[in-house]
Formats: structure tokens, C-alpha cells, sequence
């Protein structure tokens, strides 16, 4: 038995080669998700361990504010200059150092842009001299106030030289230096893992980045000779009495890594997503190869049944086979898998700015997941077509019989039943009932729905195919096709159901995505009253922010009414982490963003003063006159009094403090700023008088309220460009799906063709006919997936109402661009089948049998 | 030899010095050892022969389906050897006419648009009178909208046989159209051939191997071992009985 299925595998190696694709591809996915964060982890390791080499013991303040790697860089108190005596004084403790080291430190380039970074801080520090680590290359260190030196990658991305003047961004607004000179590092590195650097003098540095004289970012202190870096953390801990946090250099390290390598699990979850698709897809694929496999193969089963086989067998045999086929392609997959992880680890470093990186890695994850998902969808996916094998009585063998169309009733009644199942799941996660399991249950929705739809689709595909190939009977190929592509109902359905996964998925997405977008832009359009807008796009976690002098010399320009500069920090409130925003004048927030007070008064707030959102009320209890304690990023924990609560809205912040508070925000300049003008005063005068003032704030622009709201939201037609691009995987494995589909009709219906050609079809018509089928068939899948992705976004809409999506926008255009898409994919499916069943051999096909 | 009966009549299809060789070296089959034969027009003919005389690639060759080796064939005007894919096409489409043993309609067709399809393939319409006549002699006029599942097999050996002569063609070849019926279907089957040529001056040449089946026919040829050996005009199942048993003797002596 295994030899004879052995050799029938052998015998249709192109036939299982393209469904094993469709595994291929998706434990690809997996495979390349666990090297690509497994190589960056190692990645971060060394680079950490690197950066911190000379380290061995490090005090620093316990953060104020606990941030996630996605929030932006920590925000660490300083500690006092008087700390470095306290730790020299410790015994075992050799050359300490006060170090100031902190990520906002922005160099404007030689063309006049700031130079950004996507991930890697950019770092302001104080030269501490040449060290094991970092080397001068260039000039020398900074000795003057106005002096700096920067790093090698710095100094390239900016393209500046020693002796040159540059101006850098920091706490401060623009200041004018003098490059002295250019450092790298041990091994001729020109970066530590793509960190930026700019060092300045010491005071220059503790006021430009810590804000304050005489402060450190941190101590960092060597073992002297006769202890270990464990020792003397012991020794200094006591020594300071626990008021710092005192770790070596190598549990720095460690937590540094381990920050980033948070960051790379979000990265990992969102390939893994796409591998469950593509093997989502992958299953339907298999599933009908082996039932189209087991359908040609009824005689041959049926002889084995005759002579002796037993029904398990006959299960056995085709179950083996479907081991095999999912054992190659794991492996395959595997190996394009440890490529393409591969790849993207290239491709991370290079965007991380030249992130060196460990060897390539092969977690045995990555191996047991190739392995465990190929294998277990395969066989899954084979099981089905192996039981009908069994039920095939011996006497098949002698007759030539017609499989009669088996009553589609129980598929219908179950696929009623689990697309109903999806519908309650996808119900009871959209209307917040789930719990904790909102996203578990929307996921499971979602797939139920799926599979119910590509149960029912066989039902659906007889109306609707036959309505879709009505386009195309005005010819005989056309119509011979069409009804090609109606006769075998159920191996239609999943050749379709394959592609409507794909298609449904990204119509939801955008769907989804439009109508957010839309729903924010009308709601920014009706309530932000200001005719011009000072905002910048961000470099990475950090907002670009801007000169406060600009607010008031832009409230001194004629025609100017009111100016409001807004300022955010993720702060402590009460006890939970909080965004809080503080406005440089309350009066003109409320007049420009037009918020409506329900308790308190808004229009005014002293320095110990709160505004709340009436959400934040709610939710906090908290009511006017209640006393909050907020603990911004710098600085010391303060009581606020909560003085007013405003209408809460999609575009209102949970918490508004006084401009005071700003200069213990993270970043102590604001962020955006709205400008309101007098009534007949043109846009187009004022425009480029505050365009001026910004000469010194390169990050941000001065735009109209239009195109304030276009930049705010275009980050969500990026979005929709990703999502797409990456589905488009999805809806290749359905081509897939839809040439082997094609591919095994043809050779199924070798006697038919070779009749058609014999009384006189031409070969361009058979190809016709061929291509017509596919068509047919893949417009239908596109179909369905634009009807049941348009019903999960607009039902995923719907609950989000209360969350201020109010629009439904349905993508017309991009839904007739994947009809018409479908139709293209088609033509190229039936390519390869049709010009097969054009070469049949008309001699050969009626001789057959 | 030559099979020269009716040579005043024009002959529909015709063989000259057909050789086909199959294979090469030690696996090479001689199927057909020139072969020349002429089908006249308005006739049924039967060829037969053992299994092995090569009377079913003397058909594939006739009908263009299979090339020659050496020699032409023609059918009527239209010489068919050397003709590329689209002529071979075509002459199928428009000159030819084909019953088969089974497998002869398209499942998802009805009875209707099998008989009608060569015509559609061709962009034609049927002449309704003729197509009235032939849907009449073969008697499916209440079937017509049946697909072929639901016709039992002498019913679908009949559309067959009204697909091959809608067309008008200029010859049908029918390979063991009988084969894979029961005696009184195929009886059917034979008298409408019959009928066919002689009510409405149809040409067809087939292939059996069933004497019952070729006395239906004005002429048998009889093929062994790649060349005509023998013919009768009028045959009778016991003349062609006769002569099938004198041709097989030599042949299992020369094995």
C-alpha cells in the first residue's frame, strides 16, 4: 500500500506541487517571523552589551513615568552632580563619571532639515572623552560653550565637516554650534545601533538636554581591581540607601534589549497574523486538490477496494500522501522562511541606520512552527477528501460511473449554521460583551464567518456564476466555459471562497479605515475653528515641537485673534498613566475647538488648575473641586484641582493643565499650535508671516486647516497601502488556487476537449473557453469578498459609533478595481491550463480508455 | 490491392499508398502497409478487421485526426495530408462528421445543443427543415432538453449520430458506434445510419468489429495486418462471418 502511494504521488508531482505552494507560503511566514526576531534580538544583545561595555555600574533616578518602547524614550529625573562624589566615595568604585545622555538632540542638516530617525534615539550628551568605546576621528573634543562634536552616522546623514556652524534642536530652540569634531567607535563603527550623537560641554549639556546646571542623566562607575561590577553594585546600592536605581552594566543591557525586543513582538504578531491567512487560504486550496485528486482517482481506489483494501487504507493511502506533500513543502517553506527573515533583518538595519547584525539565526521555534503548522493543515485539510475515498464502494471499478451531484443540503445547513455562529461571535465582540476576550472573539468571528460563507458559497455560486457567465454567452467558447465553471458547484465554491478571503479582508480593512477617516476629518472640520495650523510630522515617537516665542510674536501679527499652543505628555493622573495636554491659553482652546463646559468654568485655569474631559470625569469619579496628584515627566508630583469639565470628543484631550506645567513635559515645547484669525482677514497674508518666525523651528509647517486635516489622516492611506500590499499574498496563493483548479478540470476533461476539438473546436476557442471559466470563477470570489469584507467593516463600523466613527464610507472605486482586478487575475490563471488543453492531443484524448 | 466498387461515383474520402508507422528500430509497428481505398459518396461502408489490423488508425487517418506516414488522403476536394491545425480544424468542423463508441456529448450541454454545437463552433445556424428531418428520424423530439445523464445510451448514441449529420458533412466516420449497446439499441442505431444513406444520401464510414453491425452496410473492407485483404458488396452477417473466420486463421498462424 505505501508503495502504490508512494507512486501515485510521484505520478502527480506537479498537481500536489501547486497546492503545496500554498503551504509553502504560509510556513514561510511562519518561519521567517521567528528568525527575523530571533536575528534582531541578538541584534539588540550585542549592541547593548557594546554600548555599555564600559559600564559596569550605573545609578540612576527611578523613572517618573513609566513609558512602552512605541511612547517614546524614557524620560529618566536627573540626579544631582553632588551624586558623582557620593559614589567616588564608595570603596571599589573607580572612575566615575556624571553622564548626561538624553534622546531629543536634533541636528539640522546642510540642507536645512532636521535630520530624523525612524527607531534609534537621537542622543544629547556631554563629551566625556575618548574611552574604550568611542574614538575621535576627526578635530577634537568640545572645549567652548558653542563647541560640538557628533558622531560618524550623524555627521554623514547631516553632511556636515568639522569647522562647520549647525544649528541643534534640544529643550531649546535652535542654537548655533561649532563642529570641532567627528567620533566613531572600537571596530570603526560609525554608530551604535544607529543612535545619533551629539556631545556638547558638560553645562551646556545638563541645561540643553536635562534642563537644569548641575544634574546627570546618570553615575556610571568601573570596578577597581578586587571586585566584581556585582559587588560594587551591592556596595553603592547600600551606600545611597535605595533612593536610585543601581543596576551593572550588564542588567542594563539587558532591560535595554528587552524594551526593544517588546517593540520586535508586535512586529512578529503582525507576520504571524498573515501567515494564519495564508494558510487559511492554503486550506481551502489543499482541501480541493485532494477532493478533484480523490475524484479522478475513484477507479483506481475502487480496484484497491476490489482487491482487498480496506476502507482505512484507502484513508491511509491518501492521508500518507497528504503527510508528504505537507513535509516537502514545510521544509521548502522553511527555507524561504530562514531567506526571508533574513531579508528583512537586512532591510530593519539598514531603515535602523546601520544596525549591525548578529549571525542569522534558527530558533528551533521557527523550525517546530514550520513544521507542526505545514503538517497539521496539510493532513487537516487532506482528511475530508480521504473519508470520501473510503466510502467508495468496489464496484466503482467496474463501472464508468457518473458521481451524481451529491444534495448540497447538509453543506448548506452547516454552512448556515457556522456563518451563523460567526455573526453571534463577531455580535458579542463588537458589542463590548466579550470581556477580555473582545479581540480573541472578533478573530473568531471573523474566521466562522469565513468558513460558513465558503460552506454556503456552493449554494450561492449556482444563481450567481450563471448570472456572471451570462456576460460571456454571446459566444460558444464563451458559453461552453461558463457552464464549466457552474458544473461542479462545490469545487467552484472553495476555488472561489479562496480568493474572497483575501479580497474580503482588505475591503473590511479599508472600509473600516475610510470611514475613520472621513468620520475624523468631518468631525475636525466642523470643530477646529482656526484658519491655520503650526504642526510638523513626527520623526519616530517624538513629536516635533517648536519655539513658544512663535505663539506670542504670532498673536502680535495683525488680523491674528487668538493663538493657542498646545503642549502633551504622557503623565501619572491619580494614580493611571494618562496623555495630558496644557494649552498656553485655555480662553482660546475653548474658543477654536469650541468645547462646551459641563461643570466648572473652562475658559480659564490658574496654575494649580485641571480641566477634565467629562469621559475622564466619569470614569475617575472625579468632579469640580476634586484634588488630583499628576506626576509629569520631570519634576516633582503636584496636586491639581480639577476647575472644570469639558464635553468629551474624538478630538479633545482626557486632561488639560496650565502652561506652567509644560516645562515638566518630556518635551517642554509645544507641539501644535492653532491660529485663529479675524474675520475677513486672508489666510494667504498670514500664511507667510508665521511661515517666518518658524525659520529657527525646521521640524513643523504652517499649514491651513485643510490641509492640517489631509496630513493628520493621511497616515491612514498609508496604512491601507500596507495592509494591501501584504494581503496581496493572500490573493496570489487564491491564483493559485484557481490554476490548479483550472489545471485539474483540464486534464479531468481530456475525452471532453478532444471531442470538441475533433467536431471542429479551434485551439484559440478551447483557450477561450478555459480562460472564460476562470474568469467567471474568480470574479465570483471577488464578489463575495467585496460583500462579506464590506459587511464585516460596516458591522465593525457600526460598533465603533460610540467611539466617534460616525461615517460608513464604502470604497466604490477600489471594489470595481478588484472586480476588475478578479477579471485580470483570471485571464492570468487560465494562462498556463488553457494553453494545455489546447496542445491536448485530439487522437489521444477520444483513443483514451 | 485496390478497392475500386463505384468509381463513377465521386468518392467522398479517399486513401493512396497510406503508410503509417509507429515507433522506430526494434519498437517500430507497422499499423498501416499502404493501404488505397475509395469511399463513395451516398454509401455506407463498414471496415473490419481483428483486433490489431489497423482499422481504427485507417479512420484516424481518414478523418484527419491522426497524420500519415506516406501516401494522401483526401476527402472530397480537400487534400488532408499536410494540412497544420487550423486546416485539420477546420475540415473536422465542415467536412467531417464523428460518432464514437462513448463519450460522444458534452455532460452540461442538452441533448439540443450537443447536436447543434458543431454548427455553433462555426458560427452556423442549422437549415430548420433538415434540422426537422433529422431530429425526426432519430426520434428525440421529446428529449431534446434532456442532458446526456438523464438519456439512457442508445438515446445518446442517437444524438450523437443527429449531431454528426446536422452539419451535412461531407463523410461520418462511426468508430463502433454499436459497441457499447445492447442488441436492439444498436439495431437503432444501424437502421438510422442505414436510413441516413439511403434516404438522404449521407456518406459514412465505420469502423466495427460486430458482423451483425457491418451487414448493415453496403460494403465491407476488410483489413489485417495494416492491408486490405478482402471486400463484399451487400454482405450478409454470414458472408461477413465467413470471410472474418478465413482471415483469421492465417494471422494466428503467422503469430
Amino acid at each position: 500500500m505505501l508503495r502504490a502511494t508512494l507512486k501515485s504521488l510521484l505520478a502527480r508531482k506537479l498537481r500536489l506541487l501547486l497546492s503545496g505552494l500554498a503551504v509553502v507560503l504560509g510556513v514561510m511566514f511562519v518561519s521567517g517571523a521567528f528568525v527575523l526576531t530571533d536575528t534582531l534580538g541578538r541584534s539588540f544583545d550585542a549592541v547593548f552589551a557594546d554600548a555599555y561595555a564600559d559600564v559596569d555600574v550605573n545609578v540612576a533616578a527611578k523613572p517618573k513615568v513609566e513609558l512602552s518602547e512605541a511612547e517614546g524614550e524614557q524620560v529618566a529625573a536627573p540626579v544631582p552632580a553632588s551624586l558623582v562624589d557620593r559614589v567616588k566615595a564608595v570603596p571599589g568604585a573607580a572612575d566615575v563619571r556624571g553622564v548626561v545622555a538624553a534622546d531629543g538632540a536634533r541636528l539640522i542638516g546642510s540642507n536645512g532639515k532636521v535630520v530624523t530617525s525612524f527607531g534609534p534615539p537621537q542622543l544629547g550628551e556631554n563629551w566625556l572623552g575618548e574611552g574604550d568605546l568611542v574614538k575621535l576621528r576627526e578635530g577634537r573634543g568640545p572645549q567652548a560653550d558653542d563647541e560640538i562634536v557628533v558622531n560618524a552616522a550623524l555627521a554623514k546623514a547631516a553632511n556636515v565637516k568639522v569647522g562647520d556652524r549647525v544649528g541643534v534642536l534640544t529643550l531649546s530652540p535652535k542654537k548655533e554650534f561649532t563642529l570641532v569634531g567627528v567620533f566613531g567607535y572600537s571596530g570603526g563603527r560609525d554608530s551604535v545601533g544607529g543612535a545619533n550623537e551629539v556631545a556638547f560641554t558638560t553645562p551646556v549639556a545638563q541645561q540643553l538636554m536635562l534642563g537644569k546646571p548641575d544634574v546627570f542623566s546618570n553615575v556610571t562607575a568601573r570596578a577597581g581591581d578586587g571586585t566584581t561590577p556585582e559587588a560594587l553594585r551591592d556596595e553603592v546600592s547600600r551606600a545611597l540607601g535605595g533612593a536610585y536605581d543601581v543596576k551593572t552594566g550588564e542588567q542594563l543591557a539587558d532591560s535595554a534589549s528587552a524594551g526593544l525586543k517588546e517593540g520586535l513582538s508586535f512586529f512578529n504578531k503582525i507576520l504571524l497574523g498573515f501567515a494564519a491567512v495564508a494558510l487559511l487560504v492554503g486550506t481551502f486550496l489543499i482541501l480541493n486538490t485532494f477532493s478533484i485528486i480523490v475524484a479522478q482517482r475513484t477507479r483506481e481506489l475502487a480496484l484497491m477496494r476490489a482487491i482487498g483494501a480496506s476502507g482505512r487504507q484507502v484513508i491511509g493511502s491518501v492521508v500518507l500522501e497528504a503527510v508528504a506533500v505537507g513535509l516537502i513543502a514545510s521544509a521548502v517553506g522553511l527555507a524561504a522562511g530562514i531567506g526571508v527573515g533574513a531579508l528583512l533583518a537586512y532591510l530593519f538595519g539598514k531603515l535602523a541606520g546601520g544596525l549591525a547584525l548578529a549571525g542569522l539565526g534558527v530558533p528551533a521555534a521557527a523550525v517546530i512552527g514550520a513544521f507542526g503548522v505545514g503538517m497539521v493543515i496539510t493532513v487537516v485539510a487532506a482528511l475530508l477528501p480521504a473519508l470520501r475515498a473510503a466510502r467508495i464502494p468496489p464496484i466503482a471499478a467496474m463501472q464508468d460511473v457518473a458521481t451524481p451531484d451529491r444534495p448540497l443540503t447538509k453543506v448548506t445547513v452547516g454552512g448556515a449554521v457556522v456563518t451563523t455562529i460567526g455573526a453571534v461571535l463577531l455580535f458579542l465582540g463588537l458589542s463590548g460583551n466579550a470581556g477580555d476576550n473582545t479581540l480573541a472573539t472578533i478573530l473568531g468571528g471573523v474566521l466562522f464567518a469565513f468558513i460558513g460563507v465558503a460552506l454556503l458559497t456552493p449554494v450561492i455560486s449556482r444563481p450567481v456564476v450563471s448570472l456572471l457567465g451570462a456576460i460571456f454567452a454571446w459566444s460558444v467558447p464563451g458559453k461552453l466555459g461558463r457552464l464549466n465553471s457552474g458544473r461542479n458547484p462545490r469545487r467552484t465554491a472553495i476555488t472561489a471562497a479562496a480568493l474572497m478571503v483575501g479580497i474580503a479582508l482588505v475591503t473590511g480593512v479599508t472600509v473600516i479605515l475610510d470611514s475613520a477617516k472621513s468620520s475624523i476629518s468631518s468631525l475636525a472640520e466642523d470643530t477646529i475653528k482656526a484658519e491655520l495650523v503650526i504642526s510638523g510630522a513626527s520623526s519616530g515617537p517624538r513629536p516635533a515641537s517648536f519655539d513658544a516665542a512663535v505663539l506670542e510674536k504670532t498673536a502680535a501679527i495683525p488680523g491674528v485673534r487668538l493663538v493657542d499652543g498646545e503642549y502633551g505628555d504622557m503623565a501619572t493622573v491619580g494614580g493611571k498613566r494618562t496623555w495630558v495636554a496644557a494649552s498656553s491659553d485655555v480662553a482660546a482652546l475653548q474658543q477654536i475647538f469650541g468645547a462646551k463646559a459641563t461643570a466648572g468654568d473652562i475658559g480659564r485655569l490658574a496654575p494649580d488648575q485641571m480641566l477634565l474631559s467629562s469621559d475622564t470625569a466619569k470614569s475617575r469619579n472625579l468632579s469640580v473641586g476634586s484634588t488630583v496628584p499628576v506626576q509629569l515627566s520631570r519634576g516633582d508630583a503636584r496636586t491639581y484641582t480639577v476647575s472644570g469639565i469639558y464635553e468629551s470628543s474624538q478630538l479633545t484631550n482626557p486632561v488639560v493643565l496650565p502652561p506652567q506645567a509644560a516645562a515638566d513635559f518630556a518635551i517642554p515645547q509645544p507641539i501644535q499650535g492653532f491660529v485663529q484669525l479675524d474675520p475677513g482677514t486672508s489666510v494667504a497674508a498670514v500664511q507667510p508671516q508665521v511661515e517666518r518666525l518658524l525659520a529657527d523651528s525646521p521640524e513643523v509647517s504652517v499649514a491651513d486647516r485643510a490641509a492640517f486635516i489631509e496630513q493628520q489622516t493621511s497616515q491612514t492611506d498609508t496604512l491601507i497601502t500596507m495592509i494591501q500590499i501584504l494581503l496581496a499574498l493572500a490573493i496570489v496563493i487564491a491564483v493559485l488556487g484557481i490554476i490548479n483548479t483550472l489545471a485539474l478540470s483540464v486534464l479531468e476533461r481530456t475525452r471532453e476537449l478532444g471531442l470538441l476539438r475533433a467536431i471542429g473546436l479551434r485551439r484559440a476557442q478551447t483557450m477561450r473557453m478555459i480562460t472564460v471559466e476562470a474568469v467567471v470563477i474568480s470574479i465570483f470570489g471577488a464578489l463575495l469578498g467585496v460583500v462579506v469584507g464590506t459587511g464585516l467593516g460596516a458591522a465593525v463600523v457600526r460598533a465603533l459609533k460610540d467611539e466617534g466613527i460616525t461615517d460608513l464610507v464604502l470604497p466604490w472605486g477600489q471594489m470595481v478595481t478588484f472586480l476588475v482586478l478578479a477579471a485580470i487575475i483570471g485571464v492570468v490563471a487560465a494562462v498556463l491550463p488553457a494553453i494545455r488543453a489546447a496542445r491536448i492531443n485530439v487522437l489521444g484524448a477520444i483513443a483514451h480508455d | 490491392m485496390t478497392a475500386t466498387v463505384g468509381r463513377q461515383a465521386q468518392a467522398a474520402a479517399r486513401a493512396n499508398d497510406v503508410w503509417k508507422v509507429y515507433g522506430s528500430g526494434e519498437a517500430q509497428v507497422i499499423a498501416l502497409r499502404g493501404v488505397s481505398a475509395e469511399f463513395e459518396r451516398g454509401r455506407f461502408t463498414a471496415i473490419m478487421g481483428p483486433s490489431g489490423s489497423g482499422k481504427s488508425t485507417l479512420m484516424h487517418c481518414l478523418a484527419g485526426l491522426d497524420s500519415v506516414t506516406r501516401g494522401t488522403v483526401t476527402i472530397g476536394e480537400t487534400t488532408v495530408t499536410g494540412l497544420n491545425d487550423s486546416g485539420l480544424t477546420k475540415l473536422r468542423r465542415d467536412k467531417v462528421g464523428f460518432i464514437f463508441q462513448q463519450f460522444n456529448l458534452l455532460p452540461t450541454l442538452t441533448a439540443h445543443e450537443n447536436i447543434v454545437l458543431p454548427l455553433s463552433i462555426a458560427g452556423r445556424k442549422p437549415d430548420p427543415a433538415w434540422y426537422d428531418t433529422v431530429i425526426d428520424t432519430v426520434g428525440l423530439r421529446d428529449r431534446l432538453g434532456h442532458r446526456p445523464a438523464q438519456l439512457s445510451g442508445g438515446q445518446q448514441q442517437r444524438v450523437a449520430c443527429a449531431r454528426a449529420l446536422v452539419a451535412r458533412p461531407e463523410v461520418i466516420f462511426a468508430d463502433e458506434p454499436t459497441g457499447n449497446l445492447d442488441s436492439r439499441s444498436g439495431a437503432e442505431v444501424l437502421t438510422f445510419l442505414r436510413d441516413s444513406v439511403r434516404e438522404h444520401g449521407q456518406t459514412i464510414v465505420m469502423v466495427t468489429h460486430d458482423p451483425t453491425a457491418a451487414a448493415y452496410a453496403d460494403r465491407v473492407v476488410f483489413l489485417a495486418d495494416g492491408q486490405i485483404v478482402s471486400e463484399l458488396i451487400e454482405p450478409t452477417a454470414e458472408t461477413v462471418l465467413d470471410t472474418m473466420k478465413k482471415l483469421d486463421t492465417p494471422v494466428e498462424v503467422g503469430n
